[in-house]
Order: structure tokens, then sequence, then C-alpha cells
């Protein structure tokens, strides 16, 4: 190949590289066997200690993923292909990211839905400017409820336009119930949106009705943050006011994997589909007549629009999307429901057991849905002391308000077992 | 549902007619919807009822108001696990893949991606650790980074990494940022108000410069495809934030006056960024950082093999000099306690360091923030750091010089049926244009990407860059053996005078494929972006807005 391409060694072949800048030695070790470099993993994995019981959630929850979701992602077809720009020869993966608009839009009763993002916390931050620009406002509010990762991410991205952020208080005072007052919200003035969880980050069920209310009253875009299991039993966004909805899609089917890679939700009315961030898939014909879906409305986005776009965002988490689409098929509307319930079953069972054994009380009044915050003496000691064991007793809030300390933010899912329980009160017990 | 009469797949992908659901019209659709497959109480997969303890221990606790309830279920399909597997694995069907097909698709790096990659990312260990478990639970996860940081601040000659950014345009925002920061810090923020780029730079670049507030500015290339440097200079001063340059460029040519642009850009006090979406063909050559850029990102998904995904996850680490770390996202992985050689030392050769604790680094006060939640694409660090230990010092090398030396066999194989705009040494991708087929023959380039697709081959990204007209841009990867170069040689040549002798055969392709060519401009003209139930009347028009060019594809 070398006398094929007229250079007479590999060195050649690098010529154009300035002597001056020349790459010097580097620190890489040697190349593994695969036998040696999968030892080397199951080192790293084996210096994990993955809980035996685990009531942590706080954005992130273990839920079962049924086996059949693992055998489709792990198809070469869809995992070893890339974004869809020869149509002719994608139609495995366009149709699927269809499948998942039409999913995402009929969970949340929106009525476009982009083909995903990164993360619930960057699909909420690009949810938040894509309000300025519809509503050509240059200010966003922001429920204090909202996960305190995606507050820090919506402040960075929005760093980056200018945008000034408002936070919108959540009541954390003793006997209230931990949701964003909509009196209180009353820096909406000028502002493109309101942006609120439900459930928020505290597991407490918000009036999104009157949130989204008040946004409208200003002029403003409501954004609700929404978790996609809960929407089985929870009013869906649309049918309350919602603009644009943010979620992320990680319980739907996607391991908790330290963080990463997740799946960003994100639908609108198809009035501003056109300031939509992202990629959007379409039906169409082809020359015969036949179905076909191809990536659409691609004015919107940088590879045509450069500096115009509405966004910069060029991969987004296809596999992951297909992921929650294979969920949200293998559990279908009764399994759904059934995940919601049991989660929110357990969630009560958790929060009733450790009020009866005097070992904790709620921290709010109010409704929750699968995860709750509760009172805990000496919190942080405890929580510690469980995880020695491998108990993971929860999320502790001591990083956040003042108001919060001795608290933990506990999350079930159908995965929590009575025993689970169980042995969290008997270890809760032992550290008293 | 109102379709009953969904026909079983026709499994040679030539599909079938049948009522769709949107309006009772006869379609032929090669795989039906999964809602076209749903059946009243149908299901793939069970759940537990709910236990006695659960039901008595929750009385005492508030149920959800009825005013939050849901009132109609979300109409999901209901379909058996067999159906449903039945349809992903028909889909499956319809894509080409790495897997399946050559896909020398330039400036995506679509090399194979090795199955022990899967293999680690899915250990328990690693894919069950969750990210906010306590730190002493999650000491491999965090070692791992650690470790994967280190390789990559070794590959790129940076002093320091963020693995935050979930893919090349999110670190290019992730470096945007940072470039804003260094600025404020310098108190000139306010005058810096322009980003420079090449005008054969990726769309991504100029996108994200517009949302960090900048004004992107174009710098021509000049005759040998490389950055006109003259131009480059006279746009450069006090307005200007930042220079940001892909090399290797997507002509797929290496810079050869990087020094002086280097040196241009400093001494005009902006930042040096370097998109590193082409670092597949200088592994072990080129270090940026080493060479003076001061931010780059890596495509962990190009480079270092973790799976495309039929576009994502991907996972865009950044890479920083010394001026522009404190500016990093938080948290960063950091070695709290341990000698860092050591444990390196001890990594390479398959061991644990047990005085060795790693923690996540909130205190970061010049960060810019966060730029995801939590920590980064995880699942494609290990991917990574399983293939950068792979391969090893020797294998990472051997990857750039193979990866060159393929596309520039197909470089001289070609050149001679197809006009070559820039000449010179390609990097990991060949750049050809389709002006000759269209001038002479009225062949364009979609045309023969489309040709190509009947012979079984990906075909190379088209009209992208945009400085080449009817581009072809071709980038074989290291991964593919003589013998499919030389398929694809032979491809190209018989395409090239079929254009000659047939140019109507051309223009009929694809001939083989599951679909024929679609009509892209009414999709976008009536958007149709989600299945309507029978009771969804037509959903709301989008407003007109800019009109969609028929989309070049990049």
């Amino acid at each position: 190949m070398l006398d094929a391409v007229g250079v007479a060694s590999v060195d050649d072949l690098f010529a154009d590289i300035p002597s001056a800048v020349r790459a010097g030695e580097w620190d890489v070790p040697s190349p593994l066997s695969e036998q040696e470099v999968r030892a080397e993993l199951a080192r790293l994995a084996e210096r994990n200690r993955i809980p035996t019981v685990s009531f942590l959630g706080a954005g992130a929850y273990r839920h079962l993923i049924p086996s059949v979701v693992g055998e489709v992602i792990g198809r070469s077809e869809f995992a070893t292909s890339y974004t869809p720009y020869q149509p002719e020869v994608s139609q495995g993966t366009l149709q699927s990211i269809y499948e998942f608009q039409s999913l995402i839009c009929e969970l949340t009763d929106m009525e476009v839905a982009t083909a995903s993002h990164y993360d619930g916390a960057t699909a909420t931050a690009e949810a938040a400017l894509m309000a300025c620009r519809v509503t050509r406002r240059s200010r966003v509010a922001v429920s204090a409820g909202l996960n305190p990762d995606y507050r820090r991410v919506l402040e960075t991205y929005c760093s980056g336009p200018g945008v000034e952020v408002v936070t919108v208080p959540v009541d954390l005072s003793e006997g209230g119930d931990g949701t964003t007052d909509p009196a209180a919200s009353g820096g909406l003035d000028e502002v493109a949106c309101l942006v609120a969880a439900q459930p928020n980050f505290y597991g407490q069920l918000e009036p999104m009705r009157e949130l989204a209310d008040a946004a409208h009253g200003e002029g403003a875009l409501f954004v609700a943050v929404v978790e996609p299991t809960s929407l089985a039993v929870l009013q869906a966004p649309g049918s309350y006011g919602a603009d644009i909805v943010a979620a992320e899609g990680q319980p739907l089917g996607i391991p908790v994997s330290f963080g990463g890679p997740y799946v960003g939700l994100m639908a609108a009315r198809m009035a501003s589909v056109r300031q939509m961030p992202g990629r959007l898939v379409g039906a169409t014909r082809d020359v015969q007549g036949r179905r076909g879906y191809v990536l659409t409305l691609q004015a919107r986005e940088q590879h045509i629009r450069r500096e115009k776009a509405a966004s910069n965002i060029c991969t987004n988490q296809a596999l992951m999307a297909l992921a929650a689409t294979a969920y949200l098929t293998a559990v279908g509307p009764s399994g759904l429901r059934e995940v919601a319930e049991l989660s929110m079953a357990q969630a009560r069972h958790l929060a009733g057991a450790l009020e009866s054994a005097g070992l904790a009380e709620r921290r709010f009044g109010g409704a929750y849905l699968n995860e709750v915050v509760m009172r805990v003496p000496e919190a942080a000691r405890r929580h510690a002391a469980l995880a020695e064991q491998g108990i993971v007793a929860g999320h502790l809030l001591e990083r956040g308000e003042a108001e919060l300390r001795d608290t933990l933010l506990l999350a079930a899912t159908e995965l929590t077992a009575d025993d689970d329980i169980a042995r969290l009160i008997d270890a809760l017990e032992a550290t008293r | 549902m109102s379709v009953a009469e969904a026909p079983p797949s026709d499994a040679s992908g030539r599909g079938a007619a049948f009522t769709g659901a949107a309006g009772g019209e006869e379609v032929t659709v090669v795989e039906p919807l999964i809602f076209e497959r749903s059946r009243a109480e149908r299901r793939a997969v069970r759940f537990p009822g709910s236990t006695d303890a659960a039901r008595q221990a929750g009385s005492s606790q508030p149920g959800v108001p009825a005013s939050l309830l849901r009132d109609r279920a979300p109409r999901l399909p209901e379909v058996s696990e067999l159906e449903m597997l039945r349809h992903f694995n028909r889909l499956a069907h319809l894509n080409m893949a790495i897997d399946l097909n050559f896909y020398p698709l330039g400036s995506c790096t679509m090399k194979y991606n090795p199955k022990v990659n899967e293999w680690a990312a899915r250990l328990p260990g690693l894919a069950e650790s969750h990210p906010l478990d306590p730190e002493a639970l999650s000491q491999g996860s965090l070692e791992l980074m650690w470790l994967l940081a280190e390789l990559l601040k070794e590959v790129s000659g940076f002093g320091a990494i963020s693995l935050q950014p979930a893919a090349g345009a999110h670190g290019e925002l992730t470096g945007m940022l940072m470039t804003r920061a260094y600025h404020r810090a310098n108190g000139d923020s306010e005058q810096r108000t322009k980003v420079l780029v090449p005008d054969s730079s990726h769309g991504t670049n100029p996108a994200t410069a517009t949302m960090v507030g900048y004004q992107a500015v174009t710098i021509p290339s000049n005759a040998r495809g490389g950055i006109d440097l003259d131009a480059l200079r006279a746009a450069l001063g006090p307005d200007v934030a930042a220079l940001m340059i892909t090399n290797p460029s997507t002509l797929g040519i290496f810079e050869d006056q990087i020094e002086q642009v280097i040196a241009a850009v400093r001494e005009a006090g902006a930042i040096a960024y370097m998109d590193g979406a082409n670092l597949n063909a200088i592994l072990g050559r080129f270090r940026p950082g080493e060479a003076g850029f001061d931010v780059m990102h890596f495509n962990l998904h190009k480079t270092f093999s973790t799976p495309h995904g039929g576009g994502g996850p991907g996972a865009g680490p950044v890479g920083v000099s010394e001026r522009l770390e404190p500016f990093l996202p938080r948290p960063m992985p950091v070695l709290a306690e341990g000698d860092p050689d050591e444990v390196r030392a001890n990594a390479w050769a398959g061991r644990s360091t047990s005085e060795a604790r790693f923690a996540l680094d909130e205190d970061r006060p010049r960060s810019i923030g966060k730029v995801r939640s939590l920590y980064g694409n995880f699942g494609m660090f290990v991917r990574a750091y399983t293939y950068i230990r792979s391969n090893g010092d020797a294998g990472l090398r051997t990857i750039s010089e193979d990866a060159v030396l393929a596309a520039n066999y197909l470089r001289v194989m070609l050149h001679d049926v197809y006009d070559l705009p820039y000449d010179r040494l390609s990097k990991h991708e060949v750049v050809f244009s389709g002006r000759r087929q269209k001038r002479q023959h009225g062949v364009t380039t979609l045309d023969i990407a489309k040709a190509i697709l009947d012979r079984g081959i990906h075909p190379p990204t088209i009209y992208f860059p945009l400085i080449v007209e009817e581009a072809l841009m071709v980038e074989p990867t290291e991964t593919e053996s003589l013998e499919t170069l030389d398929h694809f040689v032979g491809v190209m040549r018989e395409i090239a005078e079929l254009a000659a002798s047939d140019p109507e055969a051309i223009k009929r392709a694809p001939i083989t494929t599951p679909v024929g060519r679609l009509d892209e401009a009414a999709a976008a003209r009536r958007p149709d972006l989600r299945h309507r139930f029978a009771d969804i009347a037509d959903a709301p028009e989008a407003p007109a807005g800019t009109p969609t060019p028929e989309a070049p594809t990049a």
C-alpha cells in the first residue's frame, strides 16, 4: 500500500506535521490482550461496592429493565450505525425515533417531541432558551424545587447568551408543603418562562395548573419538567397548560451507570416547532409511494444554518431513546401504571414504617409520589454508618438549604422489597 | 386503535399494502408502526402486585389528590414480547451499520467498535453504580474516570481534562463558555465579541459561538486547503475571543501553518480552540496541548470507538491548557489521597492502590459550572478506557498510521476518476468532488451516493465541507481490510463509468434498499412528526417559517 501511495515509509505519511510541533514522548501503557483488559475492568468494577439495599434516587432511579430492552439496543444494526443522513438505509433508526417521538407525545399529551437530548438537565436548559426565542424575552424564572443539578446546568446554559435566571422559592418552612408558591412568584414580570418540576426534587407534587396559569398571566411560557414513569398516573403536562416539557428518560429502561448515558426528552406545541432545538424525524413517502421516514425541519439545525441555528446540538442520544422506546413498548400502558403505583405504594410503606418505628418523620406536608423527604436526627452520621454496611439511606440533603439539615431524600421503586425497608429500619435502629 | 389490518411484515423488506391509521388511506409500509400492531390487553412484561405490608403500612400516608391524576391512560402499544422483538429486529434489518457494511462516512470515524468494550460497560459493578452513592462505594467508577482523564492528557498533551460534556458539540459549548470566563477574568470580555471559524469548519462551531453570545466570523481557506493566514491575521484583534479550528481539517489536511496560526491567535490575546473530531489521524504524532492550543474537545465515539448508536450517545471531554484550567466544569474526579505516579503505575499493571482515595472536587470557585447533570456519559468512559488500554501505546500509534494509509490509498486509487480539489497528502479522510460527473453527465453527488447504497456500502459524507463543490468526503478508518478498500475502489470506478455510459441508471438509484428516495420536501412542508391515533384530528400545521432547503447532508 505504501508503494501505491508513493511513500517510502509510514513516517512519510506524516511529513506534513511541522517538526517543531511533532509529539513528544507519552506515558501510555502497553497494549493488553482481551483477558488482561477484562481483568483490569473487573478490578475497577469490584472497587465499586454496589449497595445491597438502596433508597437512592434524586434524579436517577433503579427500575426493572426488561431483558428484551437490552436485546433490542444490543443489536449491531442500531448500535453501530450513525445519524440517519441516508434515509434509504436508515429506516430502522428513523422509524424507531418516529415511534419514540410518538410515545413521548402520548405520555406528555403534547403535539411534538424531539429525537432526544443529552439528558434531562440539558433538555431543561434548552427548553428555557427555546422559551426565550419564542417570547423574545431574556429572563427565565426557575422553581427552587427543580433538581439542583438541573438548575446549575440551566444557569450555565443561560450564561451563554446572557439570559438572567430568577429563582421562585419553595416553601421549606416547618409544616410547609415543599412546593412552589405561585403567589410568591412575583418575579414573573417579563420572564420568558417559568420552569417547574412535577414531582419536584423533594418528591412533592406541585400545583402545576396554578403555576402554568401564573406564567401565562405574565405572557410567559410554562416549562414542565416531569418524571416519565409518573405520567402513567399523574396529569399529563399538556392537560395543565405546559408549553414545553422536558424530562430525564433514564427511568425508562436505562441503567443508572454512574450518571450516563441517559436521555433527555423534550416536547412542545406545533406552533413553536421551528424554535425547537434538536433533531426531528418526520414521515413521508418514497418515489413508489411507500411510507418512510426522514430527518426533517433541518432548517433549524447547525449543519444547515450554522451560526443561525436554534442550537448547536448535533448528536443526540439515539440509542438511549431506543431503549426508552423498547421499554415503553415492553411494559405497555398497564405495566407503566403498575411501575408507578408499586413505586408509590412502596414509598408510602417506607415513610409509614419509618414514622411508626419513631425513626423519622416526614419533613413536608402535602402529597408526594415515590420519593419523600424524611427528617432523621443526626442524618449525616447515620447515613455514613449505613453506607459502610452497604445500605444507602437515600440522598443526604446536607448540601442544600439550611432548612433541610438532618433530612434524607428517600426513593422507592417497584424494585424496593419489603425486606429492604425492614433492613433499613433495623440498621437505623442500631445507630440511635 | 383502528388498524386491525396490519399484516405480518414481509421480511424481504419490500413492504405490503395495508390501511394505515392516518385517515384510512392505503399506504404501503415496510414495517408497520408498533402502534399499528397493538391489541388491547396484550403485554410483554408483568410486575408483581403490591405487598400486604405496603398496603397496611402505607394506609397512614396521603394519596395523590384526584385533581392531579390523569384521566386518560397514555396509548402505549400493547404487544407480546415476541411481537415486540420481531418488530425491532425487522427495523434493525432496515439499517446499514458498521457491523454489516463498509461505512466510510467522512468526519464521523466509523471504525469497528470492539465487543469487549460492550462487555465492560455492562459489568454490573459499573452499570449499577449510582452516581450519588457515597464516594466510598464508588471508588471504582471514580478511579476509572480519573485514569481515563490521565490517558487523555497523555494523548492530547493538555494538563487537565473534563469528562463532563456529553458530545462533541457539547464539548465545544464547554470550551466557548470557558473562553468567555477567561476573558471576563482578564477584564476584556466586553470587547471580545467575535469567534473566528474557517470556512471548512463543522456547522457546530459557528452554532456554538452563537449559543455563547459570540458573533461567528468566517475565515477563508487558501488554495492549498489550509487557513488563509493573511486573512486570519487581518481578522485577529482585540475584539476576537477565539479561533475554532479543526485540525486535521474537514478536508483531511493537516494545517502545516499551525505554529503561525497558534502564535497569531495567542498574540491577539485570543483563545486557540481545536475541534478534535479528527484526532484519529494524529495519535502519537501531534499533541494539540503541547503545540500550544488552549482547549480541544475529544469525540470518544469517533477516536476511541464507542458505538455511534444511530446518533448518540457520544461523549465530548475537553482538554485545556493551564490558563483555562480554573474554569473547567465541576465537579472534577480527583485523586484525593495517594501518589498519582504510583496509582497510575499500579493501574497500568492491573493493580489497585490500597491507600488511594478518589473524590469529586466541587470546590472550584472559578468554574463555569455544570454543563450536564452528574458527571458525563460514564458508560462511554468505560468503553473508551477499555479501548485505550487494549490498544496501548503501540496500538494507538498504529490506529493513526493505518487510518492515514487507508485514506491516502483511496486518494491515489480514485483521483483519476473523481476530481480532487486539494491533491495533497491526506490524513484521516480524503475529499473528492463529483463536479466532473455533474458537468459532463448531469449526475450529482447525491446520485452517486444513492448508487453506492445499491452496492451495499454506506456512502461517504456528501456536500460537506461546504467549500468543495459536490463534495464526497471519504473516511475509511483503520479497521478496514485492503480487500474492502479495493472493493470500494472498484465500486467507485464502476459508478464513474456508469455515470458516463448510462447516467439515468444512476439517477434511478437506489433500487435495492428497503425504500427508495424519500420526499424530504414534502416532509418539511407538511410535518408529520408523530403517529396519529384514529380519534386525533390532524395536528395543527407548523407555522410558516424559514423554508427548508434541499438539505445537503453533513
